[in-house]
């Protein structure tokens, strides 16, 4: 891993107008299955933080005659199996999913990122403690963790939002401290150990920026992680709760209609489908990490 | 292989120790996981004795059924005995069905590994075509597909796959059954109709996984320099790939079928459910559902120590095929 030179110091230099350039010449150095990635990511991004304004109708409000009824100009993806409009139901379902996921996946690859700088820089005994906790954890299978989690506290929305980025935390810390630890012997850190910096400057100011590329790849794969688990806690009746729904509770509530292939139960499993593969496409495609295994659920 | 017998006893003997070591590191994770389970479950807000008695029962009878469940002992106390029991093979009394836990479990334990010995045997060979064939042909046209097939297969939620196999194969083709059904004495042909599905889904995501980590492994030695050479002594690559490259993937390869059955784990925790399957998983979400602990601390340390297993099994395979290991 070579340290690359901080971008801020390039946008320092040059004036402000080459922000948009450098934007295009990344877009241009994707591939194409890549920019299909962004292109789904962003337009999940967008229809989860604007999906109630788009709403066509009311969330909970009964609105058709017919349950589980196909597409029509008034029902753009049909009705669920009670009538009300699938398409403003999943609007409003993304947004849990994609908020919850991200909130989660934030926290995860925060906490995991904080504590692989501080298991780098600290003590040899506090390494060892952190590591050898975090190994437990990791020994835990991801989903059986998370109901065990679900079956002590409960499946409130702050507690999914925590119980998630619990179950993610030590994969995202495994994938930081082995950076945090490579970089830590590089000499320029090395350097800064001898001139006599502080354990916190050097986390921050030399370790840290040079692992932030990979620890963003892999905070996208944290989110597909918790996007799936979420979805599948949600599936099973654990995760969101009614009258909330996540894509998941979608999926479960309609699971009547499969006899039929209701829009109902396709759309928001598709919606899921396309955002998990979008972000996996994107980070796929994404230079320096180039086809490297996109897996760890 | 051009070692001395002595060199090669001791290496035996090298190996033997690091497999002992990794096996007491297996062992010292599971104690530590069973205190990590235990902990979270005894932070229970209620506990057992109110579960069962109801909201309508005096403190007195609570506080009785409590100490005769031993639940008003110190926690340690209380972790002692239960991790006893769970090493003797006692893990308490299910509160829902009313029955020892083992019992419970020794009725469903068969059908999940099944399930899994099922999954496994349809999704390691498949793995093994789809990860050697795109790392033979890598960079073109056919591992692009591959590369895309797994991609969209890893990212996709199980009970997708499930949901649109039910569609397809029970609701449109009306080839197979929906839920499967165990029970004794049903023939080979109803038993592989029955399974068809489960094992299906399962092995979609396993062998995506799979898949992909052995083409990472297999490309990892194409970038060596014997696979230069044996190329430049004039060698067809899939010969390359197949005698010189293979059996020095193994360990990795290995490696990964480990990890990725591992989330054959997870990944039956749904598919057990969608498909109304007897197993440890559904019976696990069960648990969670009812609330009742003794069963699901049970089954999560079932499924942990079924992926120690795992990664203990990898690690030795690892150990055994690479000799350069063993001197570490």
């Amino acid at each position: 891993m070579t340290p690359t030179v901080p971008l801020r110091e390039e946008s320092m230099v040059k004036p402000a107008s080459t922000a948009a350039s450098r934007v295009r010449h990344w877009l241009s150095g994707l591939s194409t299955s890549g920019r299909v990635g962004l292109a789904l990511v962003v337009l999940w991004l967008v229809l989860g933080a604007a999906g109630p304004l788009l709403a066509p109708y009311d969330v909970g409000a009964f609105v058709s005659p017919e349950v589980f009824d196909g597409m029509s100009a008034q029902h753009w993806l049909g009705s669920d199996y009670l009538g009300r409009d699938v398409l403003s139901r999943l609007l409003s379902g993304a947004q849990y999913t994609v908020g919850l996921a991200l909130a989660s996946a934030l926290l995860a690859s925060a906490t995991g990122a904080g504590l692989a700088l501080t298991a780098t820089v600290c003590p040899r005994w506090v390494d060892e403690v952190i590591s050898r906790f975090m190994d437990t954890l990791i020994s835990i299978p991801s989903k059986v963790f998370a109901l065990v989690l679900v079956a002590a506290f409960g499946s409130s929305l702050t507690l999914l939002l925590l119980i998630a980025a619990a179950t993610y935390t030590p994969g995202a810390f495994r994938i930081a401290r082995a950076l945090a630890i490579n970089l830590n012997q590089m000499d320029y850190v090395q350097v800064a150990y001898a001139r006599g910096e502080g354990r916190l400057y050097i986390a921050t100011a030399e370790i840290m920026p040079n692992m932030i590329h990979p620890v963003l790849a892999d905070f996208g794969l944290r989110f597909v992680f918790i996007v799936l688990l979420l979805s599948g806690l949600s599936f099973l009746g654990l995760g969101v709760q009614p009258p909330n729904a996540d894509l998941g509770s979608l999926v479960r509530e309609n699971i009547s209609g499969l006899g039929d292939g209701a829009l109902a139960i396709l759309a928001p499993a598709m919606a899921i489908a396309t955002l998990t593969i979008g972000v996996n496409l994107l980070i796929d495609a994404l230079p320096g990490r180039g086809r490297r295994i996109t897996g760890g659920r | 292989m051009a070692h001395g017998s002595p060199r090669n006893r001791s290496g035996i003997a090298a190996a033997g120790r690091l497999i002992l070591r990794r096996l007491g590191s297996a062992l010292l994770t599971l104690l530590l996981v069973s205190l990590v389970v235990f902990t979270i479950s005894a932070l229970l807000p209620g506990d057992a004795a109110e579960e069962t008695l109801g909201q309508s029962a005096t403190p007195e009878a609570v506080a009785a059924l409590r100490h005769q469940m031993g639940l008003d002992q110190p926690a340690h106390l209380r972790y002692v005995r239960w991790l006893g029991g769970m090493i003797k093979g006692d893990p308490g009394q299910s509160l829902v069905a009313n029955m020892p836990v083992g019992q419970v479990i020794a009725g469903r334990l068969p059908n999940s590994l099944t399930l899994a010995g099922l999954t496994a045997a349809v999704a390691i060979p498949l793995a093994l075509a789809i990860g050697l064939l795109s790392a033979l042909y890598r960079d073109t046209g056919l591992d692009r597909a591959l590369n895309l097939m797994t991609l969209g297969m890893v990212a996709v939620p199980e009970f997708l796959v499930a949901t649109i196999a039910v569609l397809v194969f029970s609701v449109t083709l009306r080839w197979l059954p929906s839920i499967t059904v165990v029970r004794e004495g049903i023939g080979w042909a109803e038993m592989l109709r029955g399974y068809a599905m489960p094992v299906m889904t399962l092995a979609c995501v396993t062998v995506a996984q799979m898949a992909r980590m052995t083409r990472a492994a297999v490309i990892d030695q194409l970038s060596r320099p014997y696979v230069e050479m044996a190329l430049l002594k004039g060698l067809s690559p899939s010969r390359v790939v197949l005698v010189h490259v293979l059996p020095n993937a193994v360990a990795p390869i290995v490696n990964a079928m480990a990890l990725s059955l591992s989330y054959l784990l997870g990944g039956a925790v749904i598919v057990e459910t969608i498909f109304n399957y007897p197993g440890i998983a559904s019976l696990m979400v069960n648990a969670v559902t009812s609330r009742d602990m003794p069963l699901l601390q049970a089954c999560a340390m079932i499924f942990c120590v079924a992926y120690l297993l795992l990664m203990l099994a990898a690690d030795v395979c690892a150990i055994l095929a690479n000799p350069r290991l063993r001197g570490q």
